[in-house]
């Protein structure tokens, strides 16, 4: 059975010795093949993309739409002879010091803390992956000036410019000004680390090869080298989500944090701090709605990364 | 009790104890290992001073529980507050306003300088003078000359009589002058302070029941070391070694250092563990009223709190706070809901002052008065109360606000600051545009003090701009009064007007919150919340 | 090489004047008054104010202020605190001590998360894996002031293996637990990225060329595999270092610790410029020169990597 093609040249065996498999054939009523496409299709056969695709898209109606879940307005009701009380019907989790209902806390502190997350994750993904790139692709003085003015971004405290930051725009403390306060400082470790994987990947075989084949500097950036170096910023992003979720938390315990009257898992954590010994569980609740959001974008973040990667898909 | 790696460490510092008793005992050395009970050291919490330790300019607790210790005034407060002579022979007035204090003889600085007259004059007149921009410089306001739009080198109102006898003149009659004397700005400094202000301020040379234990003893953002100064022989004689005083960013460490067994006493206790340290340490704990007032203040010039509608609007947040809930609640019974405004371990403090009412949880009332009010103007927007979030006040705020949403059916909020010196500017500058939260701790045990200098007119910490004649009018009187018991009538008298126009909010008085090891014993604390160091032994 | 190194060290300058103008901007801009908050809740008379104002050159411009400090260093001459103590004895306490508390924290994270990284890659979807997952999840959901607070009630108070907080002269063993609370932070991010790197590089040819040459596992895996896997590690491990120097602010307070974090915060709150440029200003040096040395080590981890001219 001669294949339809003929651009196979490095078949030097006689055909019928070796059978095709598979793999070797190749199907000419698709398109060139491309990356995203690849992944995409290599996705949506793993279990683990639909679980966590199933968790995000809760996790994001309950930001939405807070009421469908819970009948308890949450700030409006809280009553002080209610305080640390124990689950009563239609309060499944209690009440914490000030008489809250703890449930409904979470429920309408998703959207704050979740906005916070993304917008954090997504500012120092773009600024670390634009900076990185740049720098550790094109070297020379483009990695000087862009390094430099990451290392004066990270030489900053992180506390001192959330207090400024935050002082300063005191009277617009929402989750804009506190997504920017954590995330410019915070980028130049994403950009740091996507550099140094560039560094390494941009002396592969197969960047030489585009070069020597004519593929201009900037599309080999983007087509091959960056999608071969991302996945160390994939690891890095999905936990810096949860490192900004609780940052919020430490920024609202250290006072520079969003207003007591906003709703957020980070100021549920930072007040529930003070009755540790006493009640805990109004610490441990939000906490765990923290960590299974914060799951659910790491296993994202780790099918995303497997598909992108030729080489691991190919061990299965 | 501890794993091998510290028991090492342990047995070291036993070692270490046993050569210094072999050796010359002075006192020194881990304060755990030492046997004899008049050389152990106490050890306690606080936190470093902010400023040099010159009495004229430490106005805050770290520095006031290092001053206080190793300087000796002319007076001393004992437990009760009361004052009784320390460096003072005697202090004699007619008339309130001319006071001739004499000094006992013999008693010495450290450096072997003796207290005289002069060390008291000087070091007061260093204080009040504008150039030297001392933080206590106030406290010599009422001190004939005294100005605060040019320098005044030496003031008309102090004189040197003799060796050992000064007299002072005030601009007016204030009975309660002699109480005040005990409060560290008044303590003497020895001539050699002057030579060289900036080197005393980092080992300086008192008269106190403690010293230094040695030129560096203060290692700044750590600890600071005293030992029991023998020349000292007044009220305050230590029956321990000595003091080491270890600074602490946070409470909740300086707790963990004590439940650890690291510290004997502290004064402090976080607020994650109000509802459980008297649990922790039975019988070596207290929760004892304090000389502190807690309150938040709704300036006038607001819209919606002047005039009468202001009084209608001030009068129903009060009623609608539910003081003893929260109290409960939230700090675990470690305040004491307010009955006035002043503090009840202050002579002349009443719990039953005519329109005390007005601190009463009164949902109805609340309801009527705010209603009242809306006749006036009607209300609009939302009630905030500023805080500084550094402090630990997020808790009772909310539940204040939250009992006002809750009773006056109206938007209220907390309105934090990061940082103290944020709100503190805006309330100095009167940029601040809601209610905020206001306190006082006592600088001495007296009514004025908790009235004075908050509700006079044009007064230093009339943070509202409250202005009324008839108040005015009773603490003038109060003060020139040389009885105390009329004078304490009339500063009664004036808080029955203040119950009407509540110029500041009460809320409640905190309590002396502190616990000691097995370690330690006679723990008693003062008046001014710090525990009286001098009286605490350790036995081995 | 030299050149190189020379060239790194000569742009620290542009770094270094850029960061302390842009910290002093920020404490400059930081609303508040310091002098009026010494005062604490009373209310204190603006002649004292201003007096103590020009004291601390707070009555000038912020770029006066600025080029007041920027003298004061070249003339060795970092300023006073509040308290009257020299700015550089501050400097030399309390560096020392963060110093000692990053690296405890950095070997700490550096061992655990590359052991946890290097079984879980190696041995992907397994139970191992799996749960190394799930304890970085539990360790990254909880803020390190819960983690301090809980290592220090139970191993410090309950269990009594370390000191509730850190003695004096911040002896080692004192510094154990913190430092075991500040890798808790980052040992999710080591373990996850070691782990990833980890997985890329198995599957890398040299790697199938190794095999088949029939090298051992044992050969393969730190030779090959780890090496090749820890040039992202090593960033992080940099990076980290840098905020440990200076983030520690809330475990340090929490233990006591007398370094830089409580120190520079306490400045911060305070508004005491000179005190929170000259932190920064080491801070940036020693940032630097990390970042140098890093760079350096790519090209001993990865041969391919060279720094031209």
């Amino acid at each position: 059975m001669p294949s339809k093609t003929t651009n196979l040249p490095h078949f030097v065996a006689p055909v019928e010795e070796t059978p095709l498999v598979a793999i070797d054939s190749v199907k000419v009523d698709e398109k060139p093949s491309n990356l995203w496409i690849d992944a995409w299709r290599d996705m949506r056969k793993r279990p683990m993309f639909w679980i966590s695709a199933v968790l995000i898209v809760l996790v994001v109606l309950v930001a939405i739409f807070p009421s469908l879940f819970t009948a308890a307005a949450p700030n409006n009701n809280c009553y002080l002879q209610n305080s640390n009380g124990g689950p009563t019907a239609g309060h499944p989790l209690g009440f914490t010091k000030q008489g809250c209902d703890v449930f409904a806390r979470i429920v309408y502190g998703t959207s704050t803390s979740l906005s916070v997350g993304i917008l954090v994750t997504i500012l120092v993904a773009v600024l670390g992956i634009v900076f990185g790139a740049f720098a550790g692709f094109y070297g020379g003085w483009i990695d000087s000036v862009l390094s430099r003015l990451g290392d004066i971004f990270f030489s900053i405290p992180y506390i001192l410019a959330a207090v400024v930051i935050m002082s300063v725009l005191s009277q617009y403390r929402n989750v804009i000004v506190l997504a920017l306060a954590i995330g410019i400082f915070a980028w130049p470790s994403t950009a740091r680390v996507l550099r140094a994987e560039i560094l390494r990947v941009k002396n592969s075989d197969f960047v030489m090869a585009s070069t020597a084949l004519g593929v201009s500097r900037f599309r080999i950036l983007v087509r091959h080298v960056l999608p071969n170096s991302i996945a160390p910023v994939i690891v890095v992003t999905t936990i810096s989500l949860a490192a900004a979720i609780v940052a919020e938390a430490s920024l609202s315990f250290l006072g520079v944090g969003l207003p007591s009257s906003v709703m957020s898992w980070g100021n549920d954590i930072s007040q529930a701090q003070t009755d540790l010994r006493t009640n805990p569980m109004t610490l441990i609740y939000p906490s765990i709605a923290l960590s299974i959001t914060v799951l659910s974008f790491i296993m994202m973040g780790e099918v995303i990364r497997d598909a992108l990667d030729p080489k691991a898909r190919a061990q299965r | 009790m501890r794993t091998r790696r510290i028991g090492v460490a342990a047995i070291a510092l036993a070692a270490a104890g046993a050569l210094a008793l072999s050796g010359c005992s002075t006192g020194g050395g881990s304060g755990e290992a030492t046997s004899s009970a008049s050389s152990a050291i106490i050890t306690t919490n606080g936190s470093e001073p902010q400023n040099p330790l010159i009495p004229t300019n430490t106005n805050e607790t770290g520095g006031g529980k290092v001053t206080d210790s190793i300087f000796a005034g002319l007076v001393y407060y004992d437990a009760k507050g009361k004052p009784v002579n320390d460096m003072a022979e005697s202090i004699k007035t007619d008339d309130a306003q001319n006071y001739t204090i004499k000094i006992k003889s013999g008693e010495k600085f450290t450096n072997g300088e003796p207290v005289t007259a002069d060390s008291f004059v000087k070091a007061w007149n260093y204080g009040a003078a504008l150039d030297n921009a001392q933080l206590n410089s106030y406290f010599f306001e009422g001190i004939k000359g005294f100005s605060y739009d040019e320098n005044v080198a030496e003031l008309p109102g102090l004189k040197v009589v003799d060796k050992t006898t000064f007299t002072v003149e005030l601009s007016q009659p204030e009975s309660d002058f002699p109480l005040r004397l005990g409060y560290t700005a008044f303590m003497p400094l020895p001539e050699a302070a002057f030579k060289d202000l900036k080197a005393f301020g980092e080992n300086p040379i008192g008269n106190g029941p403690y010293k230094l234990a040695s030129k560096g003893a203060w290692e700044h953002n750590v600890k600071i070391s005293l030992v029991k100064n023998k020349d000292y022989k007044g009220g305050r004689t230590p029956k321990n070694g000595g003091l080491d005083i270890i600074f602490y960013a946070s409470q909740d460490a300086s707790y963990a250092d004590l439940q650890g067994g690291n510290l004997d006493v502290v004064d402090q206790i976080p607020e994650s563990a109000l509802g459980t340290y008297q649990k922790d340490f039975p019988d070596h704990s207290v929760n004892q009223a304090s000389a502190i007032f807690q309150s938040f203040t709704i300036p006038a010039r607001l819209p919606h709190f002047g005039g009468e509608e202001g009084n209608l609007r001030r009068q129903a947040i009060s009623e609608a706070i539910n003081r003893s809930e929260i109290t409960d609640k939230i700090f675990s019974g470690t305040r004491t809901p307010a009955h006035d405004f002043t503090s009840p371990v202050i002579d002349g403090y009443s719990e039953d002052l005519k329109g005390s009412d007005v601190l009463k949880y009164n949902e109805s009332n609340a309801k009527k008065l705010w209603a009242q009010a809306d006749a006036i103007s009607p209300w609009s927007g939302t009630f905030q109360i500023a805080y500084n979030a550094d402090g630990g006040h997020q808790g009772w705020v909310d539940a204040v606000t939250n009992n006002i949403k809750n009773v006056l059916g109206i938007d209220a909020s907390g309105a934090p600051f990061p940082t103290f010196k944020q709100v503190r500017d805006q309330i100095t500058n009167r940029t601040i545009q809601t209610a905020f939260r206001t306190g006082w701790q006592a600088d001495y045990p007296a009514l004025y003090n908790f009235l004075g200098p908050i509700y006079g007119t044009g007064a230093g910490s009339n943070d509202g701009d409250y202005s009324n004649p008839d108040v005015d009018k009773l603490l003038k009187e109060g003060l020139a009064e040389t009885d105390t018991a009329a004078a304490n009538k009339k500063f009664q008298d004036a808080q029955v007007i203040l119950f009407k126009d509540l110029p500041a909010i009460p809320l409640w008085y905190s309590t002396v919150n502190g616990a000691w090891g097995d370690q330690v014993q006679n723990v008693q604390f003062g008046w001014n919340s710090v525990p009286l160091y001098y009286n605490i032994t350790k036995a081995e | 090489m030299a050149g190189y190194i020379v060239r790194r060290i000569l742009q620290a300058v542009p770094v270094f004047l850029g960061t302390t103008f842009l910290i002093y901007f920020m404490v400059f801009a930081m609303p508040g008054d310091p002098i009026i908050a010494l005062f604490g809740d009373k209310t204190p008379n603006p002649a004292v104010v201003a007096q103590l104002r020009e004291r601390y050159h707070l009555d000038q411009p912020f770029i006066v202020q600025y080029f007041i400090f920027l003298g004061g260093i070249f003339r060795g001459d970092l300023g006073v605190s509040f308290s009257g103590q020299p700015v550089a004895e501050i400097l030399a306490k309390t560096f020392p001590v963060t110093l000692r508390l990053a690296a405890l924290a950095i070997f700490f994270e550096m061992v655990a998360g590359i052991t946890v990284g290097l079984i879980s890659g190696l041995r992907k979807g397994k139970l191992f894996d799996s749960s190394a997952l799930l304890v970085s999840l539990v360790l990254i959901s909880l803020p390190i002031f819960v983690i301090a607070f809980v290592f220090q009630l139970v191993f410090g108070v309950q269990l009594g293996w370390f000191r509730t907080t850190v003695g004096f002269g911040a002896p080692i063993q004192d510094l154990i637990m913190p430092a075991l609370v500040l890798a808790t932070i980052s040992f999710a991010q080591i373990s996850r990225l070691t782990r990833s790197s980890v997985i890329d590089t198995s599957g890398q040819d040299f790697v199938r060329t190794a095999a088949s040459k029939g090298l051992s596992r044992r050969r393969i895996v730190p030779v090959h595999i780890l090496r090749n896997s820890l040039i992202p590690v090593v960033t992080y491990l940099a990076v980290d270092f840098g905020t440990l120097m200076v983030g520690a602010t809330i475990t340090e307070g929490i233990f006591n610790v007398p370094g830089v974090g409580r120190t520079l915060y306490q400045a911060i709150i305070r508004g005491e410029g000179p005190t929170v440029v000259s932190f920064v200003t080491v801070m940036v040096l020693i940032y630097l020169v990390v970042n140098i040395l890093v760079d350096l080590f790519y090209a001993v981890l990865d041969p391919r990597i060279r720094y031209a001219k």
